[in-house]
């Protein structure tokens, strides 16, 4: 599904990923850990297609598409969701209306009409109730004084909404008490499908308690420098990075 | 060469397509001779049938505007204006008292289709809506349709073009008329006195609440000819009226000269809504060709604890210069200002508004709300101030000002003026522009670059967006997404 190749990215002039493979089947649940400032989420943010990021060689394709070749609203069209570490803030823009302008502009490239309002509605209705999400939250502004456990979680709805092919989440973990966690990790697990893939970007352990990788990645200078199962998880928890920095630096 | 040919899509769309509802409709026109004189002044008036008073009261402003200079002190910039190059008269030719929809000329309605508000739906929707619009339609300078006018006379209340009003109800225009907005007031204002064409005249009796919202729509069809209404609304002791007015021009060449005065008048206890969404042609990518749009707007709140309030949605014209006002003359009047400001392209924009506090207890609100994109200029003007025996005089002001692109400009200049220790007023400002971050987040969600910025603004502008009537805040929403196409990428 999702397939990277030696792939080098820097922003301004500066690299940050240096050489970096990934291959991700459909239906696989793919952590990829690693120290602060391995390039992860840079890694993220060049698959979603941010502009200050240059690809300065190598190739990612989603389902043989070459995702360098497509705008970023192209690519999230093409089935491609990232759920941000800090959703942003629109002020003004319900929630609601956020959603709804999503949905039907992703519909739209597909060729698809716009979903009915009151079909709409039903679905966000559900989906949100499974999330602990209130219809007063979807009248706020966008993540506009949401906590970071609300903010997430509209993230999470939004992938239900959405329904991508690969989604990426980007330390989706981060801010997050133990109960929040659990709700954003029942809505991921909820939408694992063989058709849906995920790459999971986290620092730590235990978001992998709640959401089981199939195969783990430590990135470290912007490569993957070692591939394991979810053991391996377990023993960065209990080893730290400290081994895989010098690794990669060597 | 795809990138040469999205460059040149997008150069097409900007030049051609952008403004889409840029067309001329073809009706003969009857129009005065070019240029300005005494005799011009006297053609209009005679055009018009007026009474003698009338025309002295025309010649009276026509004479004191040829002593006037044209104010400079505003932040645009335009060519001098030839006001001897002008027409200052045209009026669609067979709309000779036209009693229903029928006898309108019917290239006149397919205008009006093409603008999506059909007189015609008007009344049917209004047949099975709760909520009704009647519309005072003003092509080029006549009044040739007037609808829902039985109602309304049922209700007591006065609907007609003005020039109407001068005719069958001499005794209120002679009353009213530049009671707010003296003959003396300022060059464009005089100008509009001595030549003012038609417009609209609302008389709300006493503790009459007006049965629907009013509605004008304003085009300007005729090419060279300078439009100049003249409105008067008069809410008499106890009433209420909602006033809409909106406004689109066809694609033109040439500059076009615009210059309306609208003076409202709200006595004990009163209160009047007026709202604009404004959609003249703003001008060619190089700003070229747009219509200048000089406007006087004030309101008196005469009586005690009577209300005017001023909601405007302005994305057109290349210029526009304009502050709608409110005299706070009665004890515990209220005056309130909510603005929506678009500039795009390369238009200029200096407006905003002046709260005048005169009575006691008086209060205001000013919620201003300018994007600009492009490399456009946009002010905002504003003056609040309280005489000496305004006391307890209040005010607040919100200015919020939102950048597109790093080749615009926004500025802010607030006056405030207290005579009185006891008037407390408050003054908020921001600017700020749109994040990338935000574009990426809406565009990784599948939006288009145009529709997220679209959206990001319709938050920026939605408590604004609110105090329309329903049916305007949703054309005013996609008047948004409109004038602001071409302003990203």
């Amino acid at each position: 599904m999702l397939s990277i190749k030696n792939l080098h990215a820097s922003i301004e002039d500066k690299p940050i990923l240096r050489g970096l493979d990934l291959e991700v089947k459909p239906g696989e649940v793919h952590a990829i850990m690693g120290p602060n400032g391995s390039g992860k989420s840079t890694l993220s943010y060049v698959l979603a297609g941010k502009d200050d990021y240059e690809v300065t060689e190598g190739s990612a394709t989603l389902d043989g598409q070459d995702l360098f070749a497509l705008a970023a609203d192209e690519r999230a069209a093409a089935g491609l969701f990232l759920a941000f570490q800090y959703p942003l803030e629109i002020p003004g823009v319900a929630t609601m209306t956020f959603l709804k302008a999503a949905v039907n502009a992703q519909r739209r490239a597909r060729g698809e009409g716009d979903l009915p309002t009151p079909q709409f509605m039903k679905l966000v209705r559900e989906k949100a109730d499974g999330l602990g999400i209130s219809s007063d939250m979807l009248k706020r502004g966008l993540n506009v004084g949401f906590s970071g456990g609300e903010k997430k979680r509209n993230e999470i709805l939004q992938m239900a909404l959405l329904e991508p092919k690969l989604c990426v989440l980007d330390e989706t973990d981060s801010g997050l008490d133990i109960d929040a966690l659990k709700v954003v990790s029942e809505g991921v697990n909820a939408l694992r499908a063989k058709d849906r893939a995920f790459v999971v970007i986290t620092h730590y352990q235990r978001l992998l308690d709640h959401i089981a990788p199939d195969v783990v990645h430590v990135m470290a200078k912007g490569r993957i420098v070692r591939t394991g199962g979810p053991e391996l998880a377990h023993e960065l928890e209990a080893r730290g990075y400290a081994d895989y920095v010098g690794e990669a630096a060597a | 060469m795809p990138a040469v040919q999205e460059t040149v899509a997008r150069v097409r769309e900007i030049d051609v397509d952008q403004y889409k509802y840029g067309f001329v409709t073809n009706i003969e026109s009857d129009r005065a001779e070019k240029g300005l004189s005494e005799d011009t002044v006297r053609f209009i008036s005679a055009k018009k049938g007026e009474p003698e008073w009338m025309l002295e009261w025309r010649l009276d402003a026509y004479r004191r505007w040829r002593t006037m200079v044209e104010p400079d002190w505003a932040r645009v910039d335009y060519p001098p204006i030839a006001y001897d190059e002008l027409y200052y008269y045209s009026a669609p030719k067979s709309t000779a008292g036209p009693k229903t929809l029928d006898e309108v000329d019917p290239e006149l309605l397919r205008t009006y289709e093409k603008l999506g508000i059909p007189l015609r739906e008007q009344e049917i929707l209004a047949g099975v809506e709760q909520r009704r619009v009647a519309v005072d339609a003003v092509f080029d300078s006549v009044s040739v349709a007037t609808t829902f006018k039985k109602e309304l006379a049922q209700a007591g209340v006065i609907f007609c073009p003005i020039s109407e009003a001068i005719r069958e109800h001499p005794e209120l225009v002679k009353k009213y008329l530049g009671s707010v907005v003296p003959t003396s007031d300022n060059f464009f204002a005089t100008l509009n006195s001595a030549v003012f064409s038609d417009g609209s005249f609302v008389y709300v009796p006493k503790g009459v609440r007006c049965p629907m919202e009013l509605s004008t729509y304003f085009r300007i069809n005729e090419q060279n000819t300078g439009q100049f209404e003249r409105t008067l609304i008069i809410a008499d002791e106890g009433s209420f009226v909602s006033y809409l007015e909106g406004c689109t021009a066809p694609m033109r060449d040439e500059n076009q000269l615009h210059a309306a005065v609208v003076e409202l008048v709200a006595h004990d206890d009163a209160e009047i809504k007026y709202s604009t969404v404004q959609n003249w042609y703003p001008g060619d990518a190089e700003g070229k060709g747009g219509i200048y749009n000089f406007v006087t707007k004030r309101g008196d709140c005469r009586g005690r604890n009577s209300k005017i309030s001023w909601t405007q949605v302005e994305t057109g014209s290349a210029i526009t210069w304009k502050y709608p006002s409110c005299i706070l003359r009665g004890d515990g009047s209220r005056g309130e200002f909510y603005s929506i400001a678009i500039s795009n392209g390369r238009q200029q924009v200096d407006s905003g508004t002046k709260m005048i506090h005169l009575g006691k207890n008086t209060t205001s609100k000013i919620i201003s709300k300018g994007i600009s994109a492009g490399r456009s200029q946009n002010t905002y003007r504003g003056l609040v101030s309280a005489h000496r025996k305004a006391t307890n005089a209040r005010n607040f002001t919100n200015c919020d000002s939102l950048l597109i692109g790093d080749e615009c400009g926004a500025h802010t200049v607030p006056y405030l003026e207290a005579k009185t220790s006891t008037a407390v007023f408050e003054h908020e400002a921001t600017t700020s522009k749109i994040s990338d971050d935000q574009k990426f987040y809406c565009l990784q969600r599948g939006l288009s670059e145009e529709e997220a910025v679209a959206l990001i603004v319709n938050g920026f502008v939605k408590d604004v967006l609110q105090q329309l009537p329903m049916e305007f805040a949703v054309e005013a929403q996609k008047l948004i997404s409109i004038s602001l196409e071409g302003s990203v990428g």
